[in-house]
């Protein structure tokens, strides 16, 4: 049975858990400034960058990005930390379906990366990136699609973990390595040739461009972007839905 | 009328069996205990009810769903207690129950209604707003089994409930279950493996190695048993065995550290042994029959031969420490 109601409780309750847990929420506030003042600064003065743009702009979408990326990993893979507990059973007797499960953690996951995106995307004026209205909105969209795809990713990961020390593993080999090959911290195609071809595999990479569209477009100029902007949607978008579908069908599966 | 019927009921897992080949039924209203020592088949066999599992071969029906192809109908019916505590520590106690009863599709008025008075008969209304986390691992089981029965299921699922609990505790929770199950008319299944908690249950059904041995009340069961169990310790148990063999034509069964062995009328049969039996003897046990001499007469063994074995050792290490 799928149920809206069960959906929304889901989501609560991943809300009532990241504001409880302290740990959680300073880290989540505290990482993105860190790597936007500190990394920013420092890298600031040995990297040449396009015209009228600095450092600390450029970091900007990637460092949102970023944000998503470990935001979205982490929520999901909360299911994992609900199995070892044993919440988990309790959400998997009930009569709800698996789909409505996943659904819930896609929400959830998706909604508290949207808003830690927000707040950093709030910081922008401070780095001189101009932030209109229409910017804005544009942006929330853009965010949310990055937000499901790498939720989505998160929670197919997740229904083959079954247990915590996975987790160390799914940071260093998929998650540090997307964000480190995503043009976040630099352009893509200052890359070697091999490290470019997974840089075009990784969805991170379309999240950050399509946000380099929206925050840095000059006139009809774009600075800094690499790809067509309806490529980085249609990317996103192809990405999230095989994702949606394989982790629905691997809950299914093993529960 | 039955509210469990399990038929011809297998499980295996990459060749292990699990289950094998079991069939019960449960009356409505009724408690049943399952009871066997640990890797019976005692969870996998609940697994499979709770519709957590699905089996190899037969067929399992619970409050008249079939739990392979109706498993919505199944898990509104039942509410579940499981071994470990499935409570999360970073809501409150309120916040729990709630979440339960959105998952249960719930009436909100309801549910709150029944939230409160749950909250109430298991004495954890003072501290509904306190998160879970800080609870005693009492505490924490009652408010399992509150949750478990806030949709109303038929059917209540207790998977080893009391494990892990300090003996007082279990008193309080068994009394808080007993009386809810007269009070709503619930069924009440569970596995144990603990004899006293077996003892109170309307029927039983003894399960090891994946198949059931022996099913019936307490009553009926103690009946296999004919007489009392006389306990030995003697200096040498493999000779005393024999030669109860030899001399009176006795099968006796080697425990951890005794042995034992069924007698017509034990109390007059005592002085016989000390006449008839050349090897030493340390002390003599005499005992009325219990759950416990079923099992070891079905099987040979007793029921929590792991624990003693575990407990054995850990005196050893203390002794080695000391």
């Amino acid at each position: 049975m799928f149920s809206y109601k069960a959906i929304y409780v889901i989501v609560i309750r991943e809300f009532k858990r990241f504001f409880r847990q302290r740990g959680r929420l300073l880290v989540t506030i505290s990482r993105p400034l860190l790597w936007l003042f500190i990394v920013g600064a420092g890298f600031g003065s040995m990297v040449n960058m396009p015209a009228n743009i600095g450092y600390k702009q450029f970091l900007l979408p990637g460092i949102i990005g970023m944000t998503i990326l470990f935001s979205s990993v982490f929520s999901s893979i909360s299911v994992v930390w609900d199995r070892e507990f044993g919440f988990l059973r309790e959400m998997l007797v009930a009569p709800i379906s698996r789909a409505t499960i996943v659904m819930g953690k896609l929400l959830s996951g998706t909604a508290l990366s949207l808003v830690q995106g927000t707040v950093l995307l709030l910081f922008s004026p401070l780095l001189g990136v101009k932030l209109t209205i229409t910017n804005f909105l544009l942006m929330l969209l853009l965010m949310s699609f990055l937000s499901i795809a790498i939720t989505a990713m998160g929670l197919f990961i997740a229904s083959y973990l079954t247990s915590l020390e996975g987790f160390n593993v799914i940071m260093n080999f998929i998650v540090l390595p997307m964000f480190f090959l995503s043009g976040a911290l630099y352009p893509m195609n200052a890359l070697p040739k091999t490290l470019h071809y997974f840089s075009l595999i990784n969805p991170l990479s379309y999240g950050v461009d399509a946000f380099k569209h929206v925050l840095f477009r000059n006139g009809s100029d774009v600075i800094g972007a690499e790809f067509p902007l309806l490529l980085d949607i249609g990317v996103l978008f192809i990405f999230s839905a095989v994702m949606i579908g394989l982790a629905t069908y691997s809950f299914e599966r093993k529960g | 009328m039955s509210v469990i019927q399990v038929t011809n009921l297998v499980k295996k897992y990459n060749g292990l069996t699990a289950v094998n080949g079991i069939s019960f039924e449960v009356k409505k209203g009724e408690s049943f205990g399952f009871l066997g020592p640990n890797g019976a088949g005692k969870t996998t066999t609940i697994n499979i009810l709770c519709t957590l599992l699905s089996q190899t071969s037969g067929s399992a029906e619970v409050n008249g769903y079939d739990c392979l192809k109706q498993p919505p109908q199944v898990r509104s019916s039942i509410g579940l207690v499981f071994q470990d505590i499935t409570l999360d520590n970073d809501l409150t106690a309120y916040e729990n129950l709630k979440f339960h009863c959105y998952l249960y599709n719930m009436d909100k008025r309801k549910a709150e209604e029944r939230i409160e008075y749950i909250l109430n008969v298991v004495g954890l209304y003072d501290r509904k707003d306190d998160l879970v986390r800080k609870f005693s691992g009492g505490m924490k089981r009652r408010l399992e089994i509150a949750r478990g029965l806030l949709h109303n299921p038929k059917v209540l699922f207790l998977d080893e409930p009391t494990l892990g609990l300090d003996p007082q505790t279990r008193t309080t929770v068994w009394e808080f279950i007993n009386n809810w199950r007269k009070k709503e008319g619930i069924t009440v299944f569970l596995t144990t493996h603990y004899m006293d908690e077996a003892e109170v249950c309307d029927r039983i059904a003894i399960i090891d190695h994946g198949r059931i041995i022996a099913c019936g009340t307490p009553e009926e069961l103690k009946k296999i048993i004919r007489g009392d169990t006389v306990y030995l310790k003697t200096a040498d148990d493999s000779s005393a065995i024999s030669e109860l063999k030899e001399t009176f034509g006795i099968k006796a069964a080697k425990l951890h550290d005794s042995i034992s062995f069924n007698v017509e009328s034990g109390d007059k049969f005592i002085p016989k042994i000390f006449e008839g039996l050349k090897t030493a003897i340390v002390s003599v046990n005499l005992k009325k029959p219990t759950l416990d001499d079923v099992f070891i007469h079905l099987t040979g063994r007793e029921i929590r031969e792991e624990n003693n074995h575990k407990a054995g050792e850990l005196l050893k290490m203390r002794r080695r420490k000391g």
